[in-house]
């Protein structure tokens, strides 16, 4: 299967409690419309889109923090699209996320080798501790950041401690949401360069999210571009720069960063 | 050394402040009308048998003057003598403080129980009807004060159904060997179950009483701070690592989540403590909250500062072991 991800006509809608009536539900808005895609195996995955448009909505579906409202998303070959927690736990391990803020991502009370080391003994690693340390070494991190804690490192390497957390699991796929956002320009370079160099070494496939489209260009295989919760694109990097062809996607690569459509400069 | 000083310091601001209850209690009820002489002397007698028992319990020296004397006494450990039981006020204050903190206590544990069932559950059924009747229900139980909680309860288990007892603190038939006066540890520690049972259902409506306010509190503001802590980043993650329901919100959630209400839990703590003074009442339970209303009505007032210092320096007490947990519990303040 060439495949990692089959997405066939995904929506999803949350209740929108600002319109909500006095008695009864509250009317949904559909934040992600009829998206049909595929990640295939090794791919580095773009997604771009202006602020609101669903990209962390569409990442939280795909490594299923959400339930779709319909349509399928195949993992591996495999249906998830409504499969229960319980169901899910054992598949977890192998769609992994890191997040744009790497110090809310760490639980503050636990110190970095337990934090990469738990997930481990959940999934039954014989050695956990060992693939902490491992893991450590991976991302260019000292072992001895084991035993500190969250709060004693730079938001650069806690970033690298958030990519330790989710390889250590040896997953098939991993989400990042908007990861470098955060980070000055030269911890960006560094973690953009280990993020290229694991998915090489370790096979993975990769979705990422971002704002920064010389980033995407840079470091993605695919790009897909999201206009209000729609797929106005899905090209390859090299297709998506010579021959643009969405009147948005144009608009994007013209204007860098991009304002909400909707939004008036603030 | 930080903890130390800030330590030293809260020691020093707690002395102050009882020095400064001691003073104004002390003014007060000189001030207030009521004569404790008058109520202590038969009808008919006579101006002499007054002036005698004023002077003799130093009632006859201006206010400032018996300040000093009592405060005097204080620092040496003699609270004086109280005017209607005629024993050391120490003696009396220390035998029933005992089953006032049980029945404090006691309360606390439900209180935690209850509100703490009631914020896990409400968190895991977030958005449901469950949570919803949750609301509710804390809702009721806030909106009622705990002295009507105690009449609803002794309605209902003491009255239609009596299944507790509502009055006492232990059956008076029943042969102690205790040689304190903490009945409910020295039964458990002495394995006497049968007394230790006896116990609990004299003090199990009072408790509930003063808990069940407390515990709404608790529910409230745990579940209401356990709802934002899921939706932090880690939180999230842990669900992606594979972690069940239960683990993500008891193991990730709860310990950063505790800490804005273990603050509150402190203050109303005291409220509880102070509450004890009417549930005790209705209760007939021989604690210090009972001994304080008696001492008010009889005027005693060497009583009566005694059990005011003392309920004060519970107070001071128990914020002062609320913020050292906080400290303890808080990873910035522990590691910093
Ligand atoms: N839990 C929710 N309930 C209701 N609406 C939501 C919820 N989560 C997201 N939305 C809405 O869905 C839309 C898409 O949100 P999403 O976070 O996916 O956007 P995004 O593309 O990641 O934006 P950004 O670039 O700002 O991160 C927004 O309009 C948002 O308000
Ligand atoms: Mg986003």
């Amino acid at each position: 299967m060439a495949d990692l991800y089959q997405v066939e006509n995904l929506r999803l809608s949350f209740p929108d409690l600002t319109r909500k009536p006095l008695l009864g539900p509250a009317p949904r808005t559909e934040i992600l419309k009829d998206l049909t895609f595929t990640i295939p195996r090794g791919e580095i995955l773009g997604i771009v889109g202006g602020s609101g448009s669903g990209k962390s909505t569409l990442g939280r579906v795909l490594v299923r923090l959400l339930e779709p409202s319909a349509g399928t998303v195949r993992f591996d070959g495999r249906d998830i699209t409504h499969l229960a927690e319980a169901e899910l736990r054992p598949l977890r391990r192998r769609f992994q996320m890191i997040f744009q803020d790497p110090m809310s991502s760490l639980n503050p009370r636990h110190r970095i080798g337990r934090l990469i080391a738990a997930p481990l003994r959940l999934h039954g690693s014989e050695d956990p501790e060992k693939g902490a340390l491992e893991a450590l070494d991976q991302v260019g991190l000292p072992r001895s950041f084991a035993s500190r804690y969250p709060h004693e490192l730079s938001g650069g390497q806690r970033q690298r401690v958030g990519i330790a957390r989710a390889i250590a699991l040896r997953p098939d796929f991993i989400l990042a949401d908007e990861i470098v956002s955060g980070l000055d320009v030269s911890s960006q370079a560094q973690v953009l360069a280990l993020l290229e160099q694991l998915v090489a070494e370790l096979g993975l496939t990769l979705a990422f999210i971002s704002h920064d489209l010389s980033v995407i260009r840079r470091l993605c295989t695919r790009i897909l571009v999201l206009y209000r919760g729609e797929i106005v694109e899905n090209a390859t990097t090299a297709e998506l720069y010579d021959n643009p062809r969405a009147a948005y996607t144009r608009e994007l690569l013209d204007a860098i960063p991009l304002p909400d459509p909707d939004q008036p400069w603030i | 050394m930080q903890i130390l000083r800030s330590l030293l310091f809260r020691l020093a601001s707690t002395a102050v402040t009882l020095v400064g209850v001691a003073v104004i209690v002390f003014f007060v009820i000189r001030v207030v009308p009521g004569d404790p002489i008058a109520m202590m002397l038969p009808p008919g007698a006579t101006e002499e048998d007054i002036a005698r028992l004023t002077a003799l319990y130093g009632l006859d020296k201006s206010i400032p003057e018996q300040f000093f004397i009592w405060a005097g006494g204080v620092l040496q450990g003699d609270f004086g003598t109280s005017i209607t039981a005629r024993r050391p006020v120490l003696d009396l204050v220390l035998g029933r403080l005992p089953a006032t903190l049980e029945l404090s206590i006691m309360a606390l544990v439900i209180a935690v129980i209850l509100g703490g069932v009631a914020a896990l559950t409400g968190t895991r059924e977030r958005g449901t009807k469950v949570e919803a009747g949750i609301d509710v229900a804390n809702g009721m139980a806030l909106s009622v004060p705990d002295f009507l909680w105690a009449l609803i309860l002794i309605l209902l288990f003491g009255v239609a159904w009596p299944v507790f007892h509502i009055s006492g603190r232990v059956t008076p038939s029943l042969d102690l060997p205790f040689v304190t006066n903490f009945y409910l540890f020295e039964s458990l520690l002495r394995l006497r179950f049968d007394l230790w049972a006896d116990i609990v259902s004299h003090m199990f409506m009072p408790a509930l009483a003063l808990a069940i306010p407390l515990a709404a509190i608790i529910g409230q503001l745990l579940k209401q701070s356990l709802k934002e802590t899921m939706h932090l980043d880690y939180v999230t993650l842990s669900r992606t690592k594979g972690y069940g329901e239960n683990h993500v919100i008891i193991r990730e959630a709860l310990p950063n989540a505790i800490l804005p209400t273990l603050t509150l839990v402190g203050v109303q703590f005291t409220f509880l403590i102070g509450g004890t003074v009417i549930i005790e009442r209705l209760f007939s339970y021989e604690g210090l909250g009972n001994m304080a209303i008696d001492a008010v009505i009889n005027r005693d007032l060497p009583l009566i500062q005694g059990i005011v210092i003392l309920f004060a320096v519970i107070f001071t007490v128990v914020n002062l072991v609320v913020d050292l947990t906080y400290a303890l519990l808080n990873p910035r303040l522990r590691h910093a």
